[in-house]
């Protein structure tokens, strides 16, 4: 059985079951909460509330999201603690679409120009907001903006060969400044406010059920398209080629590839799935403001891969999804308890389970890409391994 | 807590001093104040023409209740009730009544209608009179800081009365600056009323005065002299041609120290930002720079630091001037103990994972901060000032060093180099930079590595406790407070070059200077939008930054 | 160490061949590099013949790794010119064009891809299109195929193949980075201490292995093993403080009164 797994064939088996498995998974529970929600009523045993159908809306952008945060980080070593600016890009997008459906049903009545720039007396909307109407064009800046983003921070600082602790750092203030410059009136995204009051997308009424359960099962598809696009990447000699990035970057060049390249191309997809999740959350949450570039947002996702294990991508949505879960019944039953358990996830994982949650499922159903390694655990590049392993060849300390 | 008693029976008596020699000088003498007393009593009967003399007999009885029985009068607030002739301040309120009370002792009276008092009758010449002895007042007083302020408002609003007050003055003043003011009030008067030459003399004398009243008046008198030239409609006579041209010399020469001071300002300004951005940094210099760890929870140190002020001056409400002292060891001890335990606990066991690392102290602030939410609120907490910590030095009207910025720039770099002689000259720091640079080696020639990193860490995080301190003189504190600061220090360290000690200090103090100068033109936001961008910049052309370790072990 | 990679004009067409028809591959003409004032390397010259199997050795600090780096565009020198053949200048390629135009390096401590399985190592480092398009629609051929398995029996790693690269044990891992190398196809094989912990015989194989690679390729070995270099080596060159201090047969080396002083007197006593 063991020389069956571990031949090409086998592999490719596991690999196409993991996959079916969790698109399967996904569906079928997509398929569930819908008909549940749709064919019981309230009070049956079987119905799934529509609060329910929202919270888990939210989930799935989440679990969208943790994908994108895997895929640099997981597979390429890449630690993003600015995924947020990604994910609140793609949000924005999307707000400033649903803000000018809000046509002249807004406070002010006004038929051009959505409430806030009213409110700031400006007479006419800044450039960037024209074709902001056009749900094409919108959807496309979903993936330009995050995209552009991505492609000038990764070109800058993969070219430069800024990585490891450096690059997290510089992320993170990249984010920092986003969500100053996004708290600037001036800056033409409703300030502190950001953008919200919308009334419907595509004609739809948010405020009715029916639109929550169409942007449930819509969330649910793109999760299932990120998931397979993702596989895709990971399984191909791509993925092997970040993956080798992510162990020995150095070593990788000096087989011939140009790694940059290769961060830069992976962060960039990764920044478009983050933005693609933020379109999706935005009209199910209502709204959309500087906050979400929040450095602490950004770095609770990284927590939700961590959580569920890195480098496998059902990890990633295993972790999103559990920890916001947890987040949720936290912060109903005891607020101020939730920092304390989100702080201790953030210690007890890394301390105690490296690998997450898939780490401790068995090792044939976790074969995605990742190998039993005698617990060697991926860091970021092989110097670090050396001087770990170096620590482990002496004993004597260890005492 | 012995030692603390200690310290406290040996602080005490000083403060009492202090309390003591404070309270000697509101001792009030009695004498003026009979007279005072007597004189009013002939307020409602003194007709108008003898109103002058009174009023200079009751100037002179330099009573403290003076200024402000010749302030109520001049508003014509002053009446006398008329049963009884008590002289009153009266104000009329809603009910169209007065509210009435005693203008000596500030007693209230209640409410009267109005035919129960009468107004004291002044006019603009008593007035003028009444100025000029209030400013003369001021002017004669012992204490010089009170004179020199006298000056300053008569240059703010001058009048005619103490203007004349003052020429005599000048010639009896024995403090320098005084005198050197009063000389700006007058030709500042003489450039307002008098000829021509007389101007021009003022302008000469007036040419390097930074008082910012001195440039209105030119500026107004350039003003008016161009409107004049605009209404003669004919060609200038050679006395406005000179006085024009004086005139634009002297503000431009104005403006140009002007500027000099402004630049001079700014760079102070910039000079303590950068020694905030110093302390929050250089804890990290040690932990990241030196030791490679990157401690997240570094921002929650110096906010530990800063409650530790907050607690101390709770604990010690009496001892608020010697708090900051205080708290300066109580929060390196604390915030170094916890570092310690922080070091000992988590960070030593993911030793060569810096992203675990990373991800496992941003926990453990998080931890913190909910601790602080919980144990003290998540309100800010207010931390108040000492005394010394207030006030300014003044170098010249336009510019002036704050002290407690003055404090924190001297109290940085104390800090800088005291961090240095530990690193450079201990065997402490030697046996740092020995494991920072070869751990194995280090532990080779028998240093307990384990035992210098946590004591290198909780170095580092005593120095972000005793950062905290400062920064709880400057910002709220609250569980947020280091959030604030761990990306800037960061890039601060990242930005001089990682392990290097003046590297941190040229950046951040380049950095704060950065920040300020910009700061007038963009706004303060976009300014701290402006400097991250560009240190982002910076990092991606040189990811060693300013000042970098090189060598074949630096790849 | 920031140079804008545009990569040489030259190397626009895949595959370009470097000029070798003065029979070098290998320039190296006056290059030295210097770390905080220390000179790694000092007015180094070196030229290696197309086909030729050359042996490195001098002292710790000698230079020899640094030569590598420079070499493989891992470090820049602050002077000097270094070309493969006469037209490709190397000082102008970043590490990955260098790998491609056919110069492969085998590192002191082996680095090998430790997640990956031997098959995957071998897969990456196999000569081709490096590019991220052909990576994301990459299918292996049968003819790749057969290659991957040609190397893996030379390397003796055929039952391994499906193991991950760090459960190898040191010696594997060495064999293992050799096999990327002879995957690679390079026109130049940098060699940087491949015996060390490796048994007696698998000295032996490495032996037989790296004299049958000269000829096709040209070959530099830098080792310390002075018995391995004997029974490998046709020429030798001996660096000294960053420069070359001989260069000749083993025998003449041995004979050098200079090498004898410098280096092989700390080896004899």
């Amino acid at each position: 059985m063991s020389t069956f797994i571990q031949s090409p064939f086998g592999q490719k088996i596991q690999k196409l079951s993991s996959l079916h498995f969790v698109i399967g998974c996904l569906l079928i529970s997509t398929l569930y909460a819908t008909v549940c929600n749709l064919a019981f009523t309230e009070g049956s045993f079987l119905h799934v509330s529509d609060y329910t159908i929202s919270l888990f809306g939210k989930y799935l952008c989440y679990a969208l999201l943790a994908l994108a945060v895997d895929l640099v980080w997981g597979y390429c070593g890449i630690l993003s603690l600015g995924h947020g600016a990604f994910f609140a890009l793609g949000g924005y997008a999307m707000g400033m679409y649903l803000m000018r459906q809000i046509g002249d049903r807004g406070v002010y009545g006004n038929p051009d120009l959505p409430d806030f720039m009213v409110f700031l007396n400006w007479s006419e909307m800044p450039w960037y907001w024209a074709g902001s109407d056009n749900i094409l064009w919108m959807v496309a800046m979903v993936f330009i903006g995050p995209g552009l983003l991505a492609y000038v921070f990764g070109n800058l600082a993969f070219r430069s060969r800024v990585s490891g602790v450096y690059l997290s750092i510089m992320t993170q203030a990249v984010t920092y400044a986003l969500m100053l410059a996004f708290f600037r009136n001036e800056m033409g995204f409703g300030g502190n406010n950001g953008l919200t009051d919308f009334k419907e997308i595509f004609g739809l009424s948010l405020q009715n059920p029916s639109t929550k359960l169409v942007l449930f099962v819509a969330t649910s598809v793109a999760l299932c398209i990120g998931y397979i696009i993702s596989h895709y990447i990971v399984s191909s000699k791509m993925g092997r080629v970040v993956t080798a990035i992510r162990d020995a970057e150095s070593r990788t060049r000096f087989v011939g590839f140009k790694t940059e390249h290769y961060k830069v191309w992976i962060f960039v997809v990764s920044a478009m799935l983050a933005g693609v999740a933020g379109a999706l959350y935005v009209p199910q949450v209502g709204i959309i403001n500087p906050g979400e570039f929040s450095p602490l947002n950004s770095i609770e996702m990284v927590i939700w891969v961590a959580i569920g294990g890195r480098g496998t991508l059902y990890g990633a949505i295993i972790g999103a999804v559990l920890v916001s879960y947890a987040k949720t019944r936290f912060t109903a039953i005891m607020p101020e308890a939730w920092l304390f358990a989100l702080g201790g996830l953030f210690v007890l994982s890394t301390l105690l389970l490296p690998k997450g949650i898939a780490g401790m499922l068995p090792a044939s159903w976790a074969k995605g890409s990742e190998k039993e390694n005698d617990g060697i655990e991926p860091s970021d590049n092989y110097e670090n391994k050396r001087s770990e392993s170096n620590n482990i060849s002496n004993p004597a300390e260890a005492k | 807590m012995r030692l603390l008693s200690k310290l406290l029976s040996t602080l005490l008596p000083i403060f009492a001093v202090c309390l003591l020699s404070f309270g000697s000088f509101a001792n009030t003498p009695t004498e003026s104040q009979d007279q005072l007393t007597e004189l009013m009593t002939q307020l409602p009967t003194t007709k108008l023409k003898q109103m002058p003399a009174l009023i200079t007999a009751i100037a002179e009885t330099k009573a403290p209740e003076v200024r402000s029985i010749f302030t109520t009068l001049m508003n014509g607030d002053l009446y006398y009730v008329k049963s009884g002739k008590t002289i009153v301040k009266a104000q009329k309120n809603l009910s169209k009544n007065y509210d009435v009370s005693n203008i000596l002792t500030g007693e209230s009276l209640g409410e009267m209608k109005k035919n129960k008092i009468k107004k004291i009758r002044t006019n603009n010449a008593l007035r003028g009179k009444m100025r000029g002895l209030l400013a003369q007042i001021d002017l004669t007083d012992a204490n010089e800081d009170i004179r020199l302020q006298a000056v300053k408002q008569l240059l703010d609003k001058p009048n005619t009365a103490s203007i004349t007050a003052l020429a005599t003055l000048v010639n009896t003043e024995k403090d320098e600056d005084v005198k050197e003011l009063m000389h700006v009030a007058l030709s500042v008067n003489s450039l307002k009323t008098g000829m021509i030459t007389e101007q021009l003399g003022a302008i000469e004398n007036l040419k390097g005065s930074l008082e910012p009243s001195v440039r209105n008046m030119m500026i107004k008198k350039l003003d008016d002299l161009t409107q004049q030239l605009a209404q003669q409609g004919t060609v200038k006579t050679a006395d406005q041609a000179a006085l024009a041209k004086a005139l634009t010399l002297a503000i431009d020469k104005i403006d140009e120290r002007r500027n000099i001071f402004e630049i001079i300002e700014n760079l102070f300004f910039g000079l303590s930002l950068g020694s905030v951005f110093l302390l929050a940094a250089i804890g990290l210099t040690i932990t990241f720079g030196v030791m490679g760890v990157i401690n997240m929870a570094h921002g929650e140190m110096m906010m530990l630091g800063a409650y530790t002020t907050y607690v101390i001056q709770q604990a010690f409400p009496g001892l608020i001037e010697y708090s900051l002292l205080m708290a300066i060891p109580a929060a390196f001890l604390v915030s170094g103990l916890v570092g310690v335990l922080i070091e000992r606990g988590v960070i030593r066991h993911l030793k060569g994972r810096p992203l675990e690392t990373l991800l496992a102290t941003f926990g453990i602030s998080l931890i913190l901060q909910q601790l602080v939410r919980t144990i003290f609120s998540p309100l800010n907490r207010q931390v108040s000032s000492p005394e010394w910590m207030s006030g300014s030095l003044e170098i010249n009207p336009v510019f002036a060093l704050t002290y407690n910025r003055l404090y924190i720039i001297i109290f940085s770099l104390m800090v800088f180099f005291a961090l240095m002689l530990i690193l450079k000259k201990t065997s402490l720091g030697l046996h740092v930079r020995a494991v920072s640079q070869d751990r194995d080696m280090a532990r080779a020639l028998s240093i307990k590595s384990n035992w210098v990193d946590a004591i290198t860490f909780g170095l580092g995080s005593g120095i972000a406790g005793v950062a905290g301190v400062v920064l709880s003189q400057l910002t709220n504190v609250g569980p947020n407070l280091g959030q604030a600061y761990i990306i800037d220090s960061f890039l601060v360290v990242v930005f001089g070059g990682v392990g290097n000690l003046w590297g941190t200090l040229v950046a951040a103090m380049s950095l704060g200077t950065i920040n300020k100068f910009l700061e007038p033109l963009t706004g303060s936001v976009l300014a701290n939008i402006i400097v991250l961008v560009g240190l982002v910049l910076f990092i991606q052309k040189r990811p060693k930054g300013l000042f970098p370790q090189k060598g074949r072990s630096a790849d | 160490m920031v140079v804008d990679k545009k990569g040489s004009p030259l190397l626009a067409e895949q595959n370009i061949k470097p000029d070798t028809r003065h029979g070098v591959i290998l320039y190296v003409e006056d290059v030295s590099v210097s770390f905080d004032g220390f000179k790694a390397l000092n007015d180094l010259n070196l030229y290696i013949n197309d086909g030729e199997l050359r042996c490195l050795i001098g002292a710790n600090g000698a230079g020899k790794t640094t030569l590598m780096d420079v070499i493989t565009g891992k470090t820049r020198p602050d002077f000097g010119k270094v070309s493969f053949g006469q037209q490709v200048d190397l000082l102008q390629l970043s590490e990955s064009e260098i790998a491609r135009a056919g110069i492969g390096r085998k590192f002191q401590q082996p680095t090998v891809f430790e997640e990956l399985t031997v098959f995957e190592n071998i897969e990456l480092s196999l000569k081709g299109d490096k590019g991220i398009i052909t990576s994301l629609f990459h299918k292996l051929s049968s003819e790749q195929k057969d290659r991957i398995a040609d190397v893996l029996h030379t390397i003796g790693l055929a039952k391994e193949c499906y193991y991950a690269a760090g459960r190898l044990s040191h010696g594997q891992k060495q064999w293992l980075e050799i096999g990327m190398l002879l995957a690679a196809e390079p026109r130049v094989l940098l060699v940087d201490e491949p015996v060390a912990g490796m048994t007696a015989q698998e000295t032996e194989r490495t032996a037989e292995l790296l004299t049958s690679l000269a000829g096709e390729h040209s070959v530099i070995v830098v080792e310390h093993d002075m018995a391995f270099v004997r029974s490998i080596a046709r020429k030798v060159t001996v660096l000294h403080q960053g420069s070359v201090l001989a260069e000749g047969s083993m025998s003449e080396i041995q004979s050098n009164p200079d090498v004898i002083q410098v280096y092989l007197g700390e080896d004899q006593g």
